[in-house]
């Protein structure tokens, strides 16, 4: 295959990946218990319209984005820590979001007012503070991201210890128990246009610093002493890169709760695709993550209609069964150190 | 034995490891447009000292760069002049040959540039000079170790520094592409690059103009590869476990059984 090709290759799987979004999303407004007929009479009835727009839309538009901040936090751990195994949940943000929503949920949940707030921005910041500080909890521990091993039994450790945290707030305030069981299992289902627009606005910014920060992934895949012999200042663009993670984790976790293995697969998908520079492994990632998550948003709706199955205890058991095929399938993952 | 222009000098360098000192007091210089190699015994310092002068470990003591303080050059500068192919490099096996080639590039490009003609055609100099050209599209995931190590070679010559300093760089290569990359250092040196390597086979170090030897974080002996002292000195700190001779119009490292 010529550089051009491989070139096209790319071109024509991120158009792949950009409709089947678009067809996720239209599938989305068209799912749900009232059926199809909801979508075909939203024109003229006010009660279907709702549906619709209130409550499909929204919540098909921001599966893509939360999946799609997942791919895209995925590519860049796995860049960063230059391990096929990392994935933002592994090194503790998952728990530190937990605990920061739990948290917030304990300090200002019952507060009349405060709902409002917390739910639309507040969670986020709240779980985007805990993602952060456990990702440098791990890293502090760790000591740094060069001992693969280390790295992930830090996160391993972090990860415990702070859901156990989140579990004891939990279990002392009761009244924030509901909150954090539909947090913990996943959903989409809560996802309103506030959240979308939220989530899609942290997902452009963190695309273009991802994208702009690609080249220090690059860079470090040849290992620390030759990037830095590169010229790259690596320890501000970690900061950087550790920054994008935590952000675009801890907003998508705040809005759809824990959902397991898009991050972790996305880039896996991506990467048995094509051959790209991570500039355009994160990018595909982005969009492979949120296809990813609008097919399991939808099956998770279509499975037990017209009950709805959570969609985060969905992908936690396609991508377990992924992650050990994929164990199966390459000799240096089952090697891994 | 060297009067001509210094590419490299290290002053009385110290390095500290965890807070052990492994280099104590280096006074070393490397002559421009020539090649050196460093030897020594397990644990003697080579690879710190090639990082000492590489600018990726901290030092204390001055490093010059054509009499220039090298920490007084910027980051840019220092990767434009400096090429570094490290010790068991290793690089993502889905990179494709040509991409990671490319990444050598970096130091020449602005942040948000594309790689222009000039980039592709360095690039695909190098790749050819190290017989890679082939496998471009391929990933590094589909190489053998030696051809890796061929392909991780054309991203340290696709820098273009006037000082390339290689750690190890014929791990994994088999005898005739090691031949390849000793015929790849000369013709570096004739077009006025300076290569500094840390080379296990005595063998092949011997190949140099000159040579560097190390022992216990100090250096014993610096001279031209065709001196007997610096035989000597290359005996002595492997114990007289070896013993050079000259075979051919060569010098061999034969070992003492």
């Amino acid at each position: 295959m010529t550089i051009r090709a491989a070139r096209w290759s790319v071109v024509w799987l991120a158009l792949s990946l950009g409709m089947l979004c678009v067809l996720g999303i239209a599938l989305g407004s068209a799912v749900g218990s009232t059926g199809v007929e909801s979508w075909l009479t939203a024109l003229h009835d006010d009660v279907a319209w709702q549906i619709v727009w209130d409550i499909r839309l929204p919540r098909s538009v921001g599966a893509c984005a939360a999946g799609a901040l997942l791919g895209l936090a995925g590519a860049l751990a796995q860049g960063l820590f230059r391990n096929p195994l990392a994935d933002p949940y592994l090194l503790g943000s998952a728990s530190g979001a937990s605990l920061g929503v739990a948290v917030a949920l304990a300090l200002f949940g019952g507060h009349p007012f405060a709902t409002e707030w917390l739910v639309r921005v507040g969670l986020t910041g709240a779980a985007f503070v805990g993602a952060v500080l456990a990702v440098l909890l791990t890293l502090a521990l760790a000591r740094g991201v060069q001992h693969t091993l280390r790295l992930l039994l830090a996160g391993g450790i972090v990860g415990v210890v702070l859901g156990a945290l989140a579990s004891l707030i939990t279990l002392s305030r009761p009244d924030v128990l509901q909150g954090m069981q539909g947090f913990l299992l996943g959903s989409t289902s809560f996802i309103g246009w506030t959240s979308c627009l939220l989530m899609w606005s942290v997902l452009l910014v963190c695309t273009g610093l991802a994208v702009a920060l690609s080249r220090v992934l690059d860079a470090l895949s040849l290992g620390e002493a030759t990037a830095l012999s590169l010229g790259l200042p690596l320890a501000p663009m970690r900061v950087a890169l550790v920054c994008v993670l935590a952000l675009a984790t801890g907003t998508a976790v705040a809005q759809t709760g824990l959902v397991a293995f898009v991050g972790l697969a996305a880039p896996h998908l991506v990467r048995s695709m094509v051959r790209t520079p991570n500039k355009g492994v994160v990018l595909l990632s982005a969009l492979m993550g949120g296809v990813l998550l609008l097919a399991a948003d939808l099956l998770a709706r279509m499975l037990l209609s017209p009950q709805e199955m959570p969609v985060g205890v969905l992908t936690a058991v396609l991508g377990g069964g992924y992650l050990l095929w994929l164990m199966s399938r390459r000799p240096s993952m089952r090697a891994a150190p | 034995m060297k009067t001509g222009l210094m590419a490299l000098r290290a002053s009385d360098v110290h390095v500290a490891l965890d807070g052990h000192e492994v280099l104590h007091g280096i006074d070393v210089s490397f002559a421009a447009g020539r090649w050196t190699s460093i030897v020594g015994p397990n644990g003697a310092g080579k690879s710190t000292l090639l990082k000492a002068l590489a600018g990726l470990v901290p030092v204390r003591g001055r490093v010059h760069w054509f009499d220039q303080d090298f920490i007084t050059l910027d980051r840019q500068q220092r990767a434009q002049q400096l090429s570094w192919l490290g010790q068991n490099e290793t690089a993502s096996d889905d990179l494709r040959v040509w991409d990671v080639a490319m990444l050598g590039r970096l130091p020449h490009q602005g942040w948000w540039a594309a790689p222009n003609a000039h980039d592709h055609a360095v690039v695909e100099t190098a790749l050819k000079a190290t017989q890679a050209w082939d496998w471009r599209e391929r990933s590094l995931g589909q190489l053998s170790g030696g051809e890796r190590q061929r392909v991780l070679l054309a991203r340290a010559m696709a820098v273009q520094a006037q000082v390339m300093l290689m750690d190890e760089p014929l791990t994994n290569l088999d005898p005739p592409h090691q031949v390849d990359w000793l015929e790849q250092v000369r013709c570096l040196t004739s077009q006025n690059t300076t290569v500094i390597s840390v080379l296990h086979e005595v063998g092949m170090a011997l190949h140099a103009h000159d040579m560097v030897v190390m022992q216990a974080g100090r250096v014993v002996h610096q001279g031209a590869c065709a001196d007997a002292a610096t035989h000597r000195a290359v005996e002595a700190v492997f114990d007289k476990r070896i013993a050079i001779y000259s075979l051919a119009g060569q010098w061999v490292a034969v070992p003492q059984l």
